[in-house]
């Protein structure tokens, strides 16, 4: 079995000697992002969670896109989706993707819908 | 097989058989849509606790109060530093795999068998981590008090600092004493767990001490808990207290809300299970590489499909880190 993989990432931005060269890079980018959410999730900064984008805080936004940057790396490079053909790559990332963005919109708004009942109906949650 | 003699007539066809459009051997191939099927589990769970924080979004546990432990600093605030570490465990044992299944594609036996150590090391700090972390969520940390609605009242001192139970409830006064079969009605036994303090301790502590304050669940627009007043204070223990709370489980919680603590113990308990499995597997084709099995077999690839599953515990670790302690 030949193993051809794909020695770039970054779009090309970044281009690796070797596979395991490649895999130490990928690595220390995945270290730098963690250490940048723990940090963030330590300080805390007032401007990003005082400011809200569609009823979430900007830190919480940056955190998910931090979150599903590294999702990308773990899969693309460790798992070596980057390598497998185009079909086996869409089976399985366009129909998780669907199916979670899907799952998550509905039941997050359901959530939001019984907060508010909670908060405005007849029943109190404050005893 | 190139044994088989009987021809359908149909090799070389679209249809006939005998094409792997994916270029994945089976194993592979199934290996992935495994992976997609559990991941739509982990997203399943993860979304209930995204519904269940929002139908209570004003009344949650912030994730920075409750994980402030780290092994052998006791009383140090060290917020998330644990589980940082533990981050970088499973990403590191992640490495490893894959540097395992680099070195199979090369067909070198003793790189694979000492990155796959180092790998299985790896899941069993993390294991071990998880346990810890565990023990020290079900131990808790300050105590608090249960209203009969189910809230969770926090003591605080004037200069906002957690209080512990412990540290102020009055002793000599009004003692739990447990219930046993000798002079109880019928046979009931003690139902509920057993608290270091009684609750006529707390309150009598409580009304006798001058500087102590409550915090309760709900949470102002900055998103702190409320802390009332030493008059409101009063009336809310006095009036709505019930029940003295030490640590989690899955009916009651001192950090707030039970169902943070359900879907803690439920989420992270899956994940943990799919580490210790993962681990178990590892060890499997560990001990095949030692034997050479796949040296025989003149390929590595079932290391290959293992790292798949091992890193998609990775994968699943990363938003559980974000959802559960950073958001």
């Amino acid at each position: 079995m030949a193993h051809e993989h794909k020695l770039e990432i970054f779009r090309g931005a970044l281009k690796f000697k070797s596979n395991v060269s490649k895999i130490w890079g990928v690595f220390i980018v995945l270290s730098i992002v963690t250490v940048v959410e723990v940090a963030l999730g330590i300080i805390r900064p007032a401007f990003l969670v005082e400011h809200h984008f569609l009823a979430l805080k900007l830190l919480n936004w940056i955190f998910i896109i931090l979150t599903l940057f590294k999702a990308y790396y773990i899969t693309w490079d460790f798992m070596h989706m980057r390598d497998e053909t185009s079909g086996l790559r869409r089976a399985v990332i366009w129909t998780a993707v669907f199916l979670i963005i899907y799952l998550v919109t509905l039941i997050l708004i359901e959530g939001d819908y019984i907060f508010e009942v909670y908060k405005n109906g007849y029943i109190k949650f404050d005893f | 097989m190139e044994a088989t003699v009987v021809k359908t007539g149909t090799e070389g066809k679209t249809w006939g058989g005998g094409n792997d459009p994916l270029k994945a051997s089976y194993g592979k191939m199934m290996m992935w849509f495994f992976i997609l099927s559990d991941a739509l589990t982990f997203s399943g769970f993860l979304a209930s606790y995204g519904f269940s924080r929002f139908k209570f979004v004003d009344a949650w546990p912030i994730p920075d109060e409750v994980f402030t432990h780290f092994p052998f600093l006791h009383g140090v605030d060290a917020p998330m530093y644990y589980v940082a570490f533990m981050t970088f465990v499973l990403i590191f044992s992640s490495v490893t795999m894959v540097l395992a299944v680099d070195a199979g594609h090369k067909m070198k036996q003793n790189k694979v068998i000492f990155y796959l150590f180092l790998t299985i090391i790896g899941g069993l700090i993390f294991l071990g981590s998880q346990a810890w972390e565990w023990a020290t969520f079900i131990k808790g940390d300050y105590g608090a008090i249960e209203t009969k609605g189910g809230q969770i009242v926090q003591f605080l001192d004037k200069d906002g600092e957690r209080v512990a139970l412990r540290d102020f409830a009055a002793l000599a006064t009004g003692e739990r004493t447990e219930q046993t079969k000798e002079n109880g009605i019928w046979y009931k036994e003690e139902a509920e767990y057993y608290p270091s303090v009684s609750f006529e301790q707390v309150k009598a502590g409580f009304l006798a001490n001058d500087n102590l304050l409550v915090r309760i669940q709900h949470k102002d627009e900055h998103g702190h808990h409320i802390v009332l007043n030493r008059e409101e204070s009063i009336a809310k223990v006095v009036n709505d207290g019930v029940l003295v709370v030490e640590g989690a489980n899955l009916r009651h919680n001192e950090y707030g809300h039970p169902l943070f603590a359900d879907f803690f113990f439920f989420i992270t308990g899956f994940h943990g299970f799919h580490v210790a499995t993962g681990v178990l597997i590892n060890c499997i084709i560990f001990f095949n590489v030692i034997l050479g099995t796949y040296e025989r077999r003149g390929s590595y690839e079932m290391v290959e499909k293992v790292g798949l599953y091992w890193h998609f515990v990775d994968l699943v670790w990363v938003f559980v880190f974000t959802f559960f302690y950073l958001v």
